[in-house]
C-alpha cells in the first residue's frame, strides 16, 4: 500500500512542476525585454511533455516496462520541467542576462515551430551531406583497413602514407578542399568521408592485426579459401574493433559537417547557426543547436543499436 | 581401412630468434608408421617437438626435408581427410555452437548436402539444446566438445589432438576421454594425439609413442596390450608408466621431465 502511494505521488511529481511553472508563468510580470511571440509556446511545450507523460503513465497500465520505465524517468522529468522554469523565469521575468544572448524559451521554440519547413529543409541538406560523406568514408575506410590489416605487402606500401594523412585535422584540408574540388558539394562530402575514413581504416587494420593466429589456422584445417578466410574469419573477429572506428568516425564526421558547413556553404544546420549569429538571432542560434545535438545523438543511438544487433557475441564495448 | 600416416625422414628446422646462433632443430630425421584405425600418443618432454610434428601432418607447417602421406597421398597443405582439434577449444567466439560445427562444412561448400552431420555431431557430443548458444555461454568442457564436432563433422581419416584436454579440470578431462575413445570406435578412425600426460595416454592409446628433447627423435614405441573398455585403476597401468617414465628417464634428463607432475 504505501509502495503503491509512493509510485502514485512520484508519477505527481511532474504534473505538480508543470502547474507550478504554468502559475509562474503568469503570476510575475515579464521583464518586457524579450520580444513577444503569436503563442505561448512555452506553455506548449510543458504541456506537450506533460500529455506524453501521461500516454506513458495509461500505456503502463497495461504493459508492465513502460510501467517500469516511466516510474524510473519521472524524477528526472520533473528535474528537466524545474529546469526549463528556471531558465524561462531568468530570461523573462529578471534582467540578470542580457536579452540579446539569451532569447526567451518561448521565441526559441516558437521558432522551432514557425519555421519549422525551412528548418527541415536545412535538417535534410544536412543530413543529406552527412550520410552521403560517411557512408563514401565507411566503405573506403573499411576496405582500405582490410586491405592493409589483411596483407603484409599493402601494408608495407600504404601504411607510412595513411600514418603521414590519416592524422591531418580535417578541417586543415578545407581551403585546398574546396579550391580544388568543381563543386562545393563534392568537396564537403570529401571532407566528412576523410573525417570518417581514417579511423576506420586504422581500426579495421589494427582489429585484423590482433586477431589471434590460431583462428586463421583452425579455419585452414577446416578447409577455408583466402577469401572465405577474410569473410568468415577476419572480419567478423575485427568487427568490434571496426565497430569503434566507425564510432570515432561518426563523432569526427559531426565536427566536420559542422566545419563545412559554416565555411562557404549555404545550406544546412551548421550555416543556418552561423548566418542567425550574423543576423544576432540568438534564438536560432539556440534552435540550430537543439537540432543538430537532436541529430547528433540519434545517430549514435541507431549506431549503437545496430552494434547490439551485430555483435550479441560481444557487449559492452562502449555504453551509450 | 583408411588413415595410414607415414611419416619418413622428417627434418624441421626453425631460424633462431637470435640471428647469430644456429637454427632450432626441432624433428632430426623423424620417421614414424601409424597403422589405419589406431589410437597412437605423442608424449615426450616440453619443446620436443611433438605440437610441430602434429602441426606438419595437419597441414600448418612444411617440413624442411622428408616425406610424410596419408594413405599413400603425400601431404602438403590442410585436407578433408585430416581434422585438427587444438589445444584449448578456439572457437569462433562470433559464431553459435551450430555455426561453429557448420564452419568447415561451408567453407568446402558441402553444407547442403551434409545439413543433417551437424545436427547428428551436436546429438554425438551431447549439446543438445545449446545449438544457439554462443561460446562465452559454455563451460570448458562444452566448448572442447564442441571443438571436437567440428573437426569431426567433415568425417576426416586421421583425427590430429593436439593436447585437447590440457586446459580441463580432471573430472571434465576423463569424461572427454571416454568419449574421444567412443567417436573413435565407432568411427574407425585413425587418432593422433599430443599429450604431457603419461596416464591419459595409457588409458587412451593402442602405442604410445615417446620422444626425445630436442632435436626429437623416436625413443620408443611402446604397445598398450590392454582390453578395452579400460579401467582407470588398473594395476596394469602402473607397469606401462614405469616403463614409459623409465624411457624418458635414460635420456638423462631426470629434473626436466615435468609432465607427470
Amino acid at each position: 500500500m504505501r509502495k503503491k502511494l509512493f509510485a502514485v505521488s512520484k508519477l505527481l511529481l511532474p504534473f505538480i512542476a508543470i502547474a507550478i511553472s504554468v502559475l509562474l508563468y503568469y503570476s510575475i510580470e515579464d521583464n518586457g525585454k524579450q520580444k513577444k511571440t503569436a503563442h505561448p509556446y512555452y506553455l506548449y511545450l510543458l504541456a506537450v511533455i506533460g500529455i506524453v507523460i501521461l500516454i506513458e503513465i495509461i500505456a503502463g497500465l497495461f504493459v508492465k516496462s513502460i510501467k517500469k520505465r516511466i516510474l524510473h524517468k519521472a524524477p528526472f522529468l520533473t528535474g528537466v520541467i524545474v529546469f526549463l522554469m528556471f531558465l524561462n523565469y531568468v530570461t523573462t521575468k529578471t534582467t540578470m542576462l542580457p536579452t540579446l544572448y539569451f532569447p526567451s524559451l518561448d521565441r526559441i521554440v516558437g521558432l522551432l515551430v514557425e519555421s519549422r519547413v525551412f528548418l527541415l529543409k536545412n535538417v535534410r541538406d544536412s543530413l543529406g551531406l552527412l550520410a552521403t560523406g560517411f557512408i563514401w568514408g565507411a566503405v573506403v575506410g573499411f576496405l582500405t583497413g582490410l586491405a592493409l590489416g589483411y596483407f603484409k605487402i599493402v601494408g608495407y606500401w600504404l601504411n607510412p602514407i595513411t600514418k603521414i594523412i590519416g592524422p591531418i585535422p580535417t578541417t586543415a584540408w578545407i581551403p585546398l578542399a574546396l579550391s580544388t574540388f568543381p563543386t562545393t558539394h563534392g568537396a564537403n562530402v570529401f571532407l566528412i568521408a576523410f573525417a570518417v575514413w581514417f579511423p576506420v581504416t586504422l581500426m579495421t587494420s589494427s582489429g585484423i592485426q590482433s586477431i589471434s593466429n590460431v583462428n586463421f589456422e583452425v579455419s585452414r584445417t577446416l578447409g577455408a579459401s583466402t577469401l572465405y578466410q577474410i569473410i568468415h574469419v577476419a572480419i567478423p573477429a575485427a568487427m568490434p574493433s571496426i565497430f569503434l572506428g566507425v564510432f570515432y568516425g561518426t563523432v569526427s564526421s559531426f565536427a566536420t559537417l559542422m566545419a563545412v558547413e559554416m565555411n562557404g556553404n549555404a545550406s544546412g544546420i551548421g550555416w543556418y547557426i552561423n548566418w542567425q549569429k550574423s543576423v544576432m538571432l540568438y534564438d536560432g542560434v539556440y534552435a540550430g543547436l537543439i537540432i543538430i545535438a537532436v541529430i547528433c545523438s540519434l545517430t549514435l543511438t541507431i549506431l549503437f543499436k545496430v552494434r547490439d544487433r551485430v555483435l550479441t557475441w560481444q557487449k559492452g564495448v562502449i555504453k551509450w | 581401412m583408411v588413415g595410414e600416416i607415414t611419416i619418413k625422414d622428417v627434418y624441421k628446422k626453425f631460424p633462431n630468434t637470435d640471428p647469430t646462433k644456429e637454427d632450432i632443430v626441432a624433428l632430426n630425421g623423424f620417421s614414424l608408421d601409424i597403422r589405419p584405425g589406431s589410437f597412437v600418443s605423442l608424449i615426450g618432454p616440453s619443446g620436443c617437438g611433438k605440437s610441430t610434428l602434429l602441426r606438419i601432418i595437419g597441414g600448418l607447417d612444411k617440413a624442411t626435408s622428408g616425406e610424410l602421406y596419408i594413405d599413400g597421398k603425400e601431404i602438403r597443405k590442410p585436407g578433408s581427410d585430416r581434422g585438427f582439434a587444438f589445444q584449448g577449444s578456439n572457437l569462433f567466439p562470433w559464431l553459435t555452437v551450430e555455426k561453429n560445427i557448420a564452419f568447415g562444412l561451408k567453407a568446402r561448400h558441402i553444407f547442403k548436402e551434409q545439413k543433417d552431420a551437424v545436427q547428428e555431431y551436436i546429438k554425438m557430443v551431447g549439446l543438445q539444446g545449446f545449438e544457439k548458444s554462443y561460446p562465452h555461454q559454455l563451460s570448458g568442457g562444452m566448448q572442447q566438445r564442441t571443438s571436437l564436432a567440428r573437426a569431426l563433422v567433415g568425417h576426416p581419416d586421421v583425427l590430429l589432438l593436439d593436447e585437447p584436454l590440457g586446459a580441463l579440470d580432471a573430472f571434465t578431462r576423463m569424461n572427454l576421454q571416454d568419449e574421444i575413445i567412443n567417436i573413435w570406435k565407432k568411427h574407425n578412425m585413425t587418432m593422433l594425439m599430443v599429450t604431457h600426460d603419461v596416464d591419459e595416454a595409457i588409458y587412451m592409446s593402442d602405442q604410445v609413442v615417446v620422444m626425445s628433447a630436442r632435436p626429437s627423435k623416436v625413443e620408443a614405441i611402446i604397445n598398450i596390450d590392454l582390453p578395452r573398455p579400460r579401467a582407470r585403476a588398473q594395476d596394469t597401468f602402473q607397469e606401462y608408466r614405469t616403463k614409459i617414465l623409465n624411457v624418458l628417464n635414460l635420456g638423462g634428463k631426470v629434473d626436466e621431465v615435468e609432465y607427470y607432475l
